[in-house]
């Protein structure tokens, strides 16, 4: 907290160009993208880019997803003629730097999560905190809806909770409002979906894995937990163990990665596989 | 010297970047394992040197892992500090706004002090005034609240990130010590010549000396000279992230 920095804006007549620009299609050709960072000087481009990691990595402390349209208005500015390459760039830097994947969860609307790109431990040393107990909480929910064959009505979820003395209608000394914690913090994070069913009346819902929670863990790791805590062989589930064998070997990776080189950000969509 | 950074120096950013502050020994420990999991190069005396390299790449983000130590027990830490304000770094604060200001007023108070502690009702009486202001009445209850009492002064992860803007801020009001010459929040002061030093450090210098003397002017140091401890445990620290103190009278013995 030594001194203010103020962000430098690019020059008047390279403001005109660039503003200009703005008015084109949202994702310029690769050749557009070129020419327009010809005229950005590296220093600034870099810049960019250093600002938009300090950005991605402060949103995503509380773990909502980062929306492009707020990059564009916090960190890009005028400086979005050359969105695709700066993201690309952080995405590089994110993985070289602090281990960590920039993904893409929702192609459409273009929002983001960071994930850990390094192996999974057995003990990850991380803080325990007031979030460790509600990642407990979160794991047993997304245990048991992969059990249930990857959705349950929300009266299923909530009985299970309540056989282990968390009731969504009693306040939790330590989850305090458990339905709000389940049905909205969970959800917003996007470590859970909460969907309603079509054509009932009155209406019901029901939970399915968020797309956090495929990036975060997988069927694999979540089988292997629910046969540690029964004490028995993950094979003794034969349907669930072929189908988490199945996304293992598929690589299960649904989204887009921003860091692979070429990317024009976002445009296409595809399986990848995960490296592990 | 590689200064490239390896999973080894990822895994050791991401567990200090949950952690915010580690004590040396649980540094060292984590360095350790980190090197093995990765099969990265290990010197057990090099912790410096992996840290170095993490910082030259952290340089383009303001951040930086720092080492410093607890004015408390002298020990060594290691905490990831913010260099700079700036228009992105103001995001992410988990406090409201007057939270920050209730916070800003509290550390005045703290290192204006002579002794280096805010008293609870020192706190209570800032967020009275702030009450009246721009605080709503039900934040402020909020704070008394939890508010035990005691005494409260800042946390080593405080002092280490905030060293630089304290020093330039402050400037006169605010004592170094005279031995490492690093921000002094608590010190011992000589009541002759006015220089001030850390407790820890003042054990260290004035080690079984039956006749401490002011490295400054001289004079006898009247005050009770703290023992040190052997900072050998194995054990993670468990520092709490406020902390509280009951009301003490002038130095502690330890």
């Amino acid at each position: 907290m030594a001194q203010k920095r103020r962000t430098k804006g690019p020059g008047p007549s390279q403001g005109e160009d660039l503003a200009a620009d703005e008015d084109f299609a949202p994702t310029p050709s690769a050749s557009q993208v070129q020419r327009s960072l010809e005229r950005l000087s590296p220093a600034q481009v870099d810049q960019k880019v250093s600002e938009l990691v300090q950005y991605l990595l402060v949103k995503d402390q509380k773990k909502i997803p980062i929306k492009r349209a707020d990059i564009l208005k916090n960190v890009i500015k005028d400086y979005r003629s050359v969105y695709s390459e700066i993201i690309k760039r952080a995405g590089r830097t994110l993985q070289q730097v602090f281990g960590l994947q920039l993904v893409e969860i929702d192609p459409k609307h273009h929002i983001y999560i960071l994930v850990s790109n390094l192996p999974r431990l057995e003990v990850e040393n991380l803080k325990q905190d007031d979030c460790t107990a509600k990642l407990g909480l979160l794991t047993v929910i997304l245990s048991f809806l992969f059990m249930k064959g990857n959705a349950a009505k929300e009266s299923a979820v909530w009985e299970m909770l309540r056989r282990l003395r968390v009731d969504p209608g009693v306040r939790h000394e330590v989850f305090g409002d458990v339905k709000k914690l389940v049905t909205e913090e969970f959800v917003r994070q996007k470590y859970l979906e909460y969907n309603r069913i079509p054509h009932t009346d009155p209406p019901e819902f029901e939970f399915q894995w968020g797309a956090r929670a495929a990036k975060e863990t997988s069927k694999m790791q979540i089988l292997r937990f629910v046969a540690k805590i029964q004490n028995k062989d993950p094979r003794a589930w034969s349907t669930q163990y072929t189908e988490a064998a199945a996304e293992e070997a598929a690589g299960g990776d649904l989204f887009q990665d921003i860091s692979t080189p070429g990317d024009t950000g976002g445009a296409s969509q595809g399986a990848r596989r995960r490296t592990r | 010297m590689a200064t490239q950074m390896t999973d080894g120096h990822r895994r050791f950013l991401q567990v200090l970047m949950s952690h915010g502050i580690m004590e040396g020994s649980v540094a060292r420990t984590l360095h350790r394992d980190c090197c093995e999991i990765h099969k990265v190069y290990y010197a057990h005396d090099k912790l410096d040197d992996f840290i170095n390299v993490v910082n030259i790449h952290l340089q383009p983000f303001f951040m930086q892992i720092r080492k410093g130590m607890s004015e408390d027990d002298g020990r060594t830490y290691y905490a990831l500090v913010n260099l700079a304000e700036t228009e992105i770094t103001k995001m992410a604060s988990d406090y409201t706004e007057n939270e920050l200001e209730l916070f800003r007023k509290t550390m005045d108070v703290i290192i204006i002090s002579e002794s280096g502690f805010a008293s609870s009702t020192d706190i209570l009486n800032l967020a009275d005034q702030l009450k009246t202001k721009k605080m709503k009445k039900k934040e402020a209850e909020q704070v008394l609240q939890n508010l035990r009492d005691g005494e409260y002064t800042l946390h080593t992860r405080c002092i280490m990130e905030m060293e630089q803007y304290i020093l330039s801020n402050y400037q006169d009001l605010v004592r170094k010590c005279n031995i490492c010459h690093s921000l002094a929040i608590q010190s011992q002061v000589c009541e002759t010549c006015g220089i001030g030093m850390h407790l820890p450090c003042a054990g260290k210098y004035f080690k079984a000396q039956t006749e401490p003397h002011c490295p400054h002017c001289n004079e006898f140091w009247p005050h009770e000279i703290p023992e040190i401890n052997r900072p050998d445990s194995q054990l993670p620290s468990s520092a709490p992230r406020e902390r509280r103190r009951t009301p003490s009278s002038g130095t502690r013995r330890r």
